[in-house]
Formats: C-alpha cells, sequence, structure tokens
C-alpha cells in the first residue's frame, strides 16, 4: 500500500487539503449579513447577540486576517519595547535557550550514566526501580518543587526541560549500550582492546543510533512541555507569549503561535533526524 | 612433540548436564589441527575456552608454559558470523585491529597496514567500503584479514566458511591453505566439512556427540604438501582418509561412550591413527 507516491502528486494533494480546510474556515467566519441572503430569523439574530447584531463581526479571525497579522509579526519579530512586550523572535529564541540549556544538561549527565548503566548489570537492576517510578511523573509536577528550592522561575523552567528530557536518553543510551552485540565485544576482547577503547570504538558507535533516537524522543517530549511550563511561570518565551495573547484576547496571534511552535518543533526533530543520519549503520 | 598450547582436562557443565569433560590435546608450533564433530557437541565452546573468551568449568589452557586467563592479540580469531564492525569501512576494521597490537603507530601507519593485509586477501579494491556492501566471501575475508594483520602467534576459525556458497567457499578454502603454509601460521579451526579438514589440517580431531563428548580420535593427515582442491583427491590415500572421517560421523561418533571406550582410548592419550598410510596402493593402470 505504501508503495512510493510522486512527490508533486502528494504535495498536490496537500495544498489542495490546505486550500480548502482555509477556504472553509474563511467562510465559516465571514460577515452573516449576507445581500441575497434569506432574511434572518429574528430569535437566531437574538441568539447572535452582539456580534450578530452588530453586523457580522465575530470574534474568531480568519485566515485572511491572520495572515495579515503574521507579516506584521514577521516584519519585526525581534524588537524588544520593555519586559512584556517583545516581538514573537525574542519569545522563540528564549524557548529555545530554556530547551537548549535544559535539554543539553540532560544529556551531558543521561549519556555517561547511561552508559555505566548498561555496561553493569548490577546498576541497572539497582537503579531500574527509581528510573521506572520518576520517569512517568508529569515534568509539570515538578515545578512546584523547583520553584521552592530554587526560587528562580528561569532556572525552574530549565530544571522542569531537564528532568523531562533526561529519561528518554537515560533509557535508551542504557539500553543500546546493554544490548551491543556479544561479538563485537569478543573481537574487541580478543584484541585485547581494552576498556576505553572498547568504549570510544565499539560500543559507542555500536549504540549511537539508539541514543540519538533517546534524544530525538528528548527533544520532542522539551519543546512540548516548555510551552506549558512557560504559561506557568511566565515572563518570557513562546509559553508566556501565547497566554499573554489570551488574556489580550488577540485569538490571531494564538493561531500564529501554535503554527509557530510547530515549525519549530519540527525544525528541532529535523535536526536530530540528520544527527541520526550520521550515526546511522546498516550490516 | 612439545606443544605450543595444551588443552589440560578441560570441561563445560550446565548443571547436571555434562557437555564435555577430560578434553586433552595439544597444538605445536606451526601446526594445523582440526576439530570434527556434530552440532552441539562443544566445539564452539572449545574454541572460545582457547581464545580465553569463556573459562572452563575445569582444566585449563596452557600456552608457553603458562595457563591462559584471558584473550590475547597472540590468539586471533576468525569468528563464524564474521563479526565485522558495521560502522566501520574494511580498511578501518582491519586497521582498528592493527592499532589495537601496536598502540604507538599513527593512524596513516594502520590504515597503510590495514590496506597491505586486504590486498594479500585480495580485497585491496574494496578497502573503502562498508561491510554491509561487501558479499558474504569478501567479509569473511576482511575477518581473515584482520586475523592475520596483527600477526598472531596462533590463529582460531569457527566454521569461517560454512555461511558461504560452495564456490566462494572452495576459493577462499585454497586462499587459506596458501596463507597458513605461506607464514607456517599455527592454527585451529572447527569445520563440519571433510574435505576442508584433509585440505588444511595436519591432524583432524575427532569429537564423540554430546553430552559428555570426548576426543575420540585423532587423524594424522599424512598426504604432502602443497594440496589444492584440484589436486586434492588425485592425492593415494586420500578416499582411504576421507572415508574413514565419514565413517566416524556417521557411526562411530554416536557409538562412542567414554565410560566404556574402545580398547586402547584413554581421554590424556587419545589414539592416532593414519588412514592414508594403510591405504592399499592405488590400482596400477
Ligand atoms: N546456556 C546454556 N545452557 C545449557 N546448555 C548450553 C548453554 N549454552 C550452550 N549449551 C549447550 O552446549 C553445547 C555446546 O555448544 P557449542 O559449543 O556451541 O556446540 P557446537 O559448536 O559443537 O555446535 C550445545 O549442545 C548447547 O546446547
Ligand atoms: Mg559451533
Amino acid at each position: 500500500m505504501s508503495a512510493s507516491v510522486s512527490l508533486w502528486r502528494s504535495a498536490g494533494l496537500s495544498l489542495l487539503i490546505l486550500a480548502l480546510f482555509l477556504g472553509a474556515w474563511e467562510i465559516a467566519v465571514m460577515p452573516k449579513s449576507g445581500g441575497g441572503g434569506p432574511a434572518l430569523d429574528p430569535e437566531y439574530a437574538a441568539l447572535l447577540g452582539q456580534a450578530a447584531a452588530q453586523g457580522g463581526t465575530t470574534p474568531m479571525p480568519g485566515p485572511s486576517a491572520i495572515g495579515v497579522r503574521l507579516l506584521e509579526l514577521l516584519a519585526d519579530p525581534f524588537y524588544v519595547r520593555g519586559p512584556n512586550d517583545q516581538g514573537i523572535g525574542v519569545q522563540i529564541a528564549y524557548s529555545l535557550l530554556r530547551v537548549g540549556a535544559g535539554f543539553g544538561l540532560a544529556a551531558i549527565i543521561a549519556i555517561p550514566l547511561g552508559f555505566v548503566i548498561g555496561m553493569s548489570p548490577l546498576l541497572n537492576a539497582a537503579l531500574n526501580p527509581f528510573i521506572q517510578v520518576l520517569r512517568p511523573v508529569s515534568p509539570l509536577a515538578w515545578m512546584p518543587l523547583a520553584l521552592y528550592s530554587i526560587k528562580d522561575s528561569a532556572i525552574s523552567g530549565v530544571f522542569v526541560i531537564f528532568i523531562c528530557s533526561i529519561w528518554p536518553m537515560l533509557l535508551n543510551t542504557a539500553f543500546g549500550v546493554a544490548t551491543v552485540r556479544r561479538e563485537w565485544l569478543n573481537v574487541a576482547r580478543t584484541l585485547e582492546a581494552g576498556r576505553w577503547r572498547t568504549a570510544i570504538r565499539v560500543i559507542l558507535p555500536a549504540a549511537a543510533p539508539t541514543i540519538v533516537t533517546g534524544m530525538r524522543i528528548s527533544i520532542g517530549i522539551a519543546w512540548l512541555v516548555i510551552v506549558a511550563a512557560e504559561m506557568l511561570v511566565g515572563g518570557t518565551g513562546i509559553g508566556y507569549w501565547v497566554w499573554n495573547q489570551w488574556n489580550n484576547l488577540s485569538i490571531a496571534d494564538i493561531v500564529i503561535a501554535i503554527l509557530m511552535i510547530g515549525l519549530v518543533g519540527l525544525a528541532l526533530d529535523r535536526l536530530l533526524g540528520l544527527g541520526a543520519r550520521a550515526v546511522a549503520w546498516r550490516e | 612433540m612439545t606443544a605450543y598450547v595444551s588443552i589440560e582436562g578441560v570441561a563445560r557443565r550446565y548443571g547436571p548436564t555434562t557437555i564435555f569433560q577430560d578434553v586433552w590435546f595439544g597444538i605445536a608450533q606451526g601446526e594445523f589441527v582440526c576439530l570434527v564433530g556434530h552440532s552441539g557437541c562443544g566445539k564452539t565452546t572449545i574454541l572460545n575456552i582457547l581464545a580465553g573468551l569463556e573459562a572452563p568449568d575445569d582444566g585449563a589452557v596452557i600456552v608457553d608454559g603458562e595457563a591462559i586467563t584471558g584473550p590475547s592479540l597472540d590468539r586471533a580469531v576468525v569468528f563464524q558470523g564474521h563479526a565485522l564492525m558495521p560502522w566501520m569501512t574494511a580498511a578501518g576494521n582491519v586497521a582498528f585491529a592493527i592499532s589495537c597490537r601496536h598502540r604507538d603507530w599513527s593512524r596513516a601507519a594502520c590504515d597503510a597496514a590495514a590496506r597491505e593485509a586486504l590486498k594479500r586477501v585480495g580485497l585491496d579494491h574494496a578497502a573503502d567500503r562498508k561491510p554491509a556492501e561487501l558479499s558474504g566471501g569478501m567479509k569473511q575475508r576482511v575477518g581473515i584479514a584482520r586475523a592475520l594483520a596483527i600477526h598472531p602467534k596462533m590463529l582460531l576459525m569457527d566454521e569461517p566458511f560454512s555461511a558461504l556458497d560452495a564456490l566462494t567457499r572452495g576459493a577462499l578454502q585454497d586462499e587459506v591453505a596458501r596463507l597458513v603454509a605461506e607464514s607456517e601460521q599455527t592454527g585451529f579451526m572447527i569445520t563440519h566439512d571433510v574435505d576442508e579438514a584433509i585440505l588444511l589440517a595436519d591432524r583432524i580431531l575427532l569429537m564423540s556427540n554430546g553430552p559428555e563428548a570426548r576426543i575420540a580420535e585423532v587423524v594424522v593427515n599424512t598426504l604432502p604438501k602443497p594440496r589444492t582442491r584440484a589436486n586434492l583427491h588425485h592425492m593415494p590415500g586420500y578416499h582411504a582418509l576421507r572415508d574413514h572421517i565419514l565413517d566416524f560421523l556417521i557411526a562411530r561418533s554416536r557409538a562412542f561412550k567414554a565410560d566404556a571406550p574402545p580398547a586402547g582410548w584413554s581421554a590424556r592419550s587419545v589414539p592416532e591413527v593414519s588412514p592414508a598410510l594403510s591405504a592399499p596402493p592405488l590400482a596400477a593402470e
């Protein structure tokens, strides 16, 4: 079934679906005071209330209105006019910075630790209960504890990212290292390669695809969590910005933020996808 | 005969099951020994013990007068499933082995030596390919080049050609025979293929069926060298040798019982036979 389809055909269909969706949306939110339409039922008009009575402007913007707003935002994405008024680019940069810091810190700890756990069945068995209990905890549940003990909302945000990205990397690294083919380890042993050389030249490349998969899962989760975390702690970031636009009832800005979050998430995933390509091996 | 390695009273047990025990044999410097026996009798286990990858449940392996405690660069292994690292090129795999042998060599020196080693097995054109881009026979050649490149005192091979098609297997057998003869390589090889054993081995150890397997007989290969697959079956005595081994595999390997061994058998001095010598001379034309 999943035979290769031509790129043109699939892209064409994608564009068609997008056009239909945007068209339907545009029509759905159009002012209802059509010239040739049937006379409005007064009761229906009453139900529609203020908006309909004033000529049919609904609070939900159409794609065209959002497009106009998008151009406006993208014309100057990096402006800073005081702490509460910064461009959408600046907000995304803040979020990326937090994700980068939390994810990077988690990688620095999770990959070496996962290596040690993967090499030692004893340590694996001993640490497994802790990991199994901590892993399913929503990262946001850590937030109050983080705020209480760290007393800094920005660093608490980074901590939440750290705690949510550490598990997939830790588990995947440990699994990848523990399941390195016995015969490759035997080759290293018969060559008297030594611990260090075996770790760097054999185990690391053998486990690298699994490790990078863990990193890819982690960055996906981190990007999901950062929006929620920033809604909670406020100040800066795309999550905070979404919440702020909700308070301002700027629906167009919220839709634009959703689009941006999706695009940045896609870019992050693709970046790790390139990493996965670089370390992949095939037998 | 002073043995370079000697296997002394080695055993492997799993719980109450004894796979084999009381296995004694030696391999002299420059000698090539093949181990033949049915699946599951413990051949791979013996090779792994000899390599130092596994410890025996009893007995010891003595090399140069000392019991081994683990693997060594002096005993290179050609693994059954080639065991190449798929993320390294053919040259990279061999160079990795060389860099383990010569810790002080530069990367360039290791790479040059690796290419030289690949050339000896006729693979200089494929040095920069990854294992996934090589055929089964080529992969096994890289495995052999890797083992020979570190100039081991002894070469251990576990059914190195069993996964290959007949044509490739034949070519590789001749090649290994040549390489082994050139360098007077001491070697130990497990095989299922009787002709392969006759081609390569100076002595052929015949192992009885497990559990409770033993070395039941030692066949001395008196056929003259150099041997190739082309001339092998024309040699006087070849058929007697081959029939003797086949008879063992078909009947005597099953009949052998260590608690009621044939007359003259003892675990520490397994009888040696030379069927090719006692063969009737070929009928004159
Ligand atoms: N973990 C184990 N538990 C019980 N029996 C085992 C185990 N591992 C291997 N064996 C048995 O040991 C025997 C020897 O195996 P092996 O040395 O691979 O035989 P061969 O190479 O001659 O085919 C086999 O019969 C196998 O079933
Ligand atoms: Mg075997």
